[in-house]
């Protein structure tokens, strides 16, 4: 049953994505041309790894508010170690990015389980922190494309079987957390831990444990990201990705993620977060007044919501009708 | 103390022993550039100017201060500090024009000159401004920087930060007044940015996918110009599309090498900190006072004129290109 809601949400999600794009190209007939959805894609690689990071969060019934900052400050550091040593390869920038990442999100992490502080505060507050931390590092200063080596530039850009990486990472990204959520028992864990977390620890699962992990992956993607992010920009600054954390939350809204916790999927997100790239990248070349953009995107938000509370409301169910009817 | 020490040199005790004597025996003037914050290469080039300033006027001492974010607050306490040690003249860019304007009227009431520059402070807080340029100026050049690499016309696009944005909207619309003194440049469109890497990035891509004969983005904002000069790059169009506005030359270094971008302009915060300590000074000595209509020298700068609110325009933006971009690019 959870099974086919799921699917159905997914399967909508994905007939509103054409819809728009068929709007979009009464308007705009290039802008459906396989090599700009391609670029449509390419450009969304970094929300769809955030987003997807964002719903693990989510589903255990928290909330990561400083995955943009993390993205900045990963970013922010990884550059600065390409500055220092401009011969180290690309590889160990993505793992160093990776493990930065992670070790921020674990700071999160350990606060929501051991201090057992709101996540939305912790969150809020390592977002401030993490912004200080690359004005600290940096001086407020910016580093920029001349300072960048050449090969950490161009790893985002350099293109696989018609793809830039970029797009081959965020691919690789939904099917290793595909897998990842339906067929280990740390995926199934975020569910259980956010669906119901006294039932969970009733069943063994360390809810605050789950969380903490799901913060860390989080944070792992915010790193990667990061690095992306600052080599397709060549640019490394304080506010990277400033309100980015929004449109993150808002993918995974959009992708059918439950706020409450329990409910959504990867590709949910990944479809969230294209929905948005493609209003993101369409509202440039359709010719719309930059004050009714925003109006745009803020209302796709709130129907994209308002149907997924419709959805859910369905979902309501009596599990033991004595019970019920006793108080 | 830059001129007891270039004249004994000698050790640094020698030379802060004397310091301290020639301080006292010579009264220098001390004026203090109170600036938004510290640690940001535009103040620092500001401080390099004043300093020059000073040593061209000589017994004049420069106290570069202001707090280490860029709030009000921080600037307010700075400018207490500042009354208290009793200095001669502030010259401030303020984080806000009517926040500070109460401290700085406090320090006018004790004897101190104080003039703001680059943002300014309210009329009742300050003697006089000045702005690193004016409106009408920066307009024209932004214009002028893109017309000057089309000798045959064509269609030009600006990206410019927010929709709402102050600044960029009033030098857009003074753009839009010079135009019909550059013919054959044709403005397309102006889109919006937000100063955000990505978003800008994404409309300079719509501009180049809209208008397929564009021949120039003109970003009248550091954010936008860069994400332009990077999305050009990456479409190949460099040579085809020439992208320019403002923006700081440590930031615009590889674009003007890669040849995205010919030319672009900025005020030459040297320059600035330089007029704005001449200045300063000229009003602390009474050389120069400051009403409506009073011109004012500034050295090499030339002099600047007041208008009826007191406020002077420095000059032209600068503009900087593959000649003298290495000569800046490490002073901000």
């Amino acid at each position: 049953m959870p099974k086919q809601i799921f699917t159905s949400r997914e399967f909508l999600l994905t007939g509103a994505i054409v819809l728009l794009l068929a709007i979009i190209a009464t308007r705009f007939p290039a802008f459906i041309a396989p090599s700009n959805l391609a670029n449509v894609f390419n450009d969304t690689a970094p929300l769809i790894l955030l987003a997807i990071g964002q719903m693990i969060v989510i589903l255990t019934r928290c909330i990561d508010l400083s995955v943009a900052a993390n993205l900045a400050l990963t970013g922010m550091v990884v550059s600065m170690i390409n500055v220092a040593v401009p011969g180290l390869p690309v590889p160990i920038i993505i793992f160093v990015s990776v493990a930065f990442g992670a070790l921020l999100g674990m700071v999160n992490g350990i606060l929501v389980w051991k201090l057992e502080i709101p996540p939305i505060v912790v969150t809020l507050g390592t977002m401030t922190i993490f912004r200080g931390t690359i004005f600290l590092l940096s001086e407020g200063k910016w580093i920029n494309a001349h300072e960048f080596s050449e090969p950490f530039k161009a790893f985002p850009r350099t293109e696989l079987l018609g793809l830039p990486l970029m797009s081959w990472i965020a691919i690789a990204a939904v099917i290793l957390f595909s897998v990842v959520m339906s067929r280990t028992t740390l995926g199934r864990a975020f569910y259980a831990a956010g669906g119901n977390p006294h039932a969970a620890t009733y069943a063994g699962i360390d809810v605050g444990r789950t969380q903490f992990w799901a913060f860390t992956i989080s944070g792992a993607l915010a790193g990667l990201t990061g690095y992306l992010w600052v080599s397709r920009f060549a640019v490394a600054f304080v506010d990277l990705a400033g309100g980015f954390e929004l449109s993150v939350v808002a993918a995974c809204v959009i992708g059918g993620v439950a706020i409450m916790g329990g409910i959504g999927s990867v590709v949910g997100a990944m479809l969230g977060a294209l929905f948005l790239g493609i209003i993101s990248n369409a509202l440039p070349v359709v010719n719309i007044s930059p004050f009714w953009q925003l109006a745009i995107s803020g209302s796709a938000i709130i129907i994209a919501v308002a149907l997924n509370a419709q959805a859910n409301r369905e979902k309501g169910r009596i599990i033991l009708k004595r019970a019920e009817n006793a108080t | 103390m830059s001129i007891t020490r270039r004249l004994f040199g000698g050790s640094a005790i020698a030379t802060a022993m004397l310091a301290g004597n020639a301080a006292y025996a010579q009264d220098d003037m001390r004026i203090a550039l109170v600036v938004k914050a510290l640690g940001i290469g535009f103040f620092e080039a500001a401080a390099e100017g004043a300093e020059e300033a000073a040593a061209e006027l000589g017994n004049v001492e420069i106290i570069y201060t202001g707090p280490t974010d860029t709030t009000a607050e921080g600037q307010i306490e700075v400018i207490n500090s500042l009354i208290a040690q009793g200095v001669d003249a502030i010259a401030i860019s303020a984080n806000d024009p009517d926040a500070v304007s109460p401290a700085l009227q406090r320090a006018m009431q004790r004897g101190i000159t104080v003039v703001s520059w680059d943002s300014g402070v309210n009329e009742e807080g300050r003697m006089m401004h000045l702005n690193p340029s004016s409106t009408p100026l920066i307009g024209n050049t932004i214009i002028k920087l893109a017309a000057d690499h089309m000798p045959d016309g064509g269609q030009v696009a600006i990206l410019s930060a927010s929709a709402t944005a102050t600044n960029q909207n009033a030098w857009i619309e003074a753009a839009e007044e010079v135009l019909p003194n550059y013919p054959g440049i044709e403005l397309v469109a102006t889109v919006y940015g937000d100063d955000l890497s990505d978003k800008s990035y994404r409309e300079a891509q719509g501009l180049m996918a809209s208008y397929p004969d564009l021949k120039a983005i003109i970003a009248p904002t550091t954010v936008g110009i860069l994400a332009s000069c990077q999305a050009v790059s990456d479409a190949d169009k460099i040579g085809e599309i020439n992208v320019t506005g403002l923006g700081l030359p440590s930031e615009m270094a590889g674009c003007v090498v890669s040849g995205a971008t010919e030319s672009f302009a900025i005020w030459n915060p040297i320059d600035l900190g330089y007029s704005a300590t001449m200045i300063a000074h000229a009003l602390a000595t009474g050389a120069a006072t400051a009403e409506p209509g009073a011109e004012i020298p500034t050295g090499r700068m030339g002099s600047v004129t007041l208008d009826d609110t007191n406020t002077a325009a420095m000059s032209d933006p600068f503009t900087y290109d593959a000649s003298n971009i290495d000569q800046f690019k490490d002073i901000f």
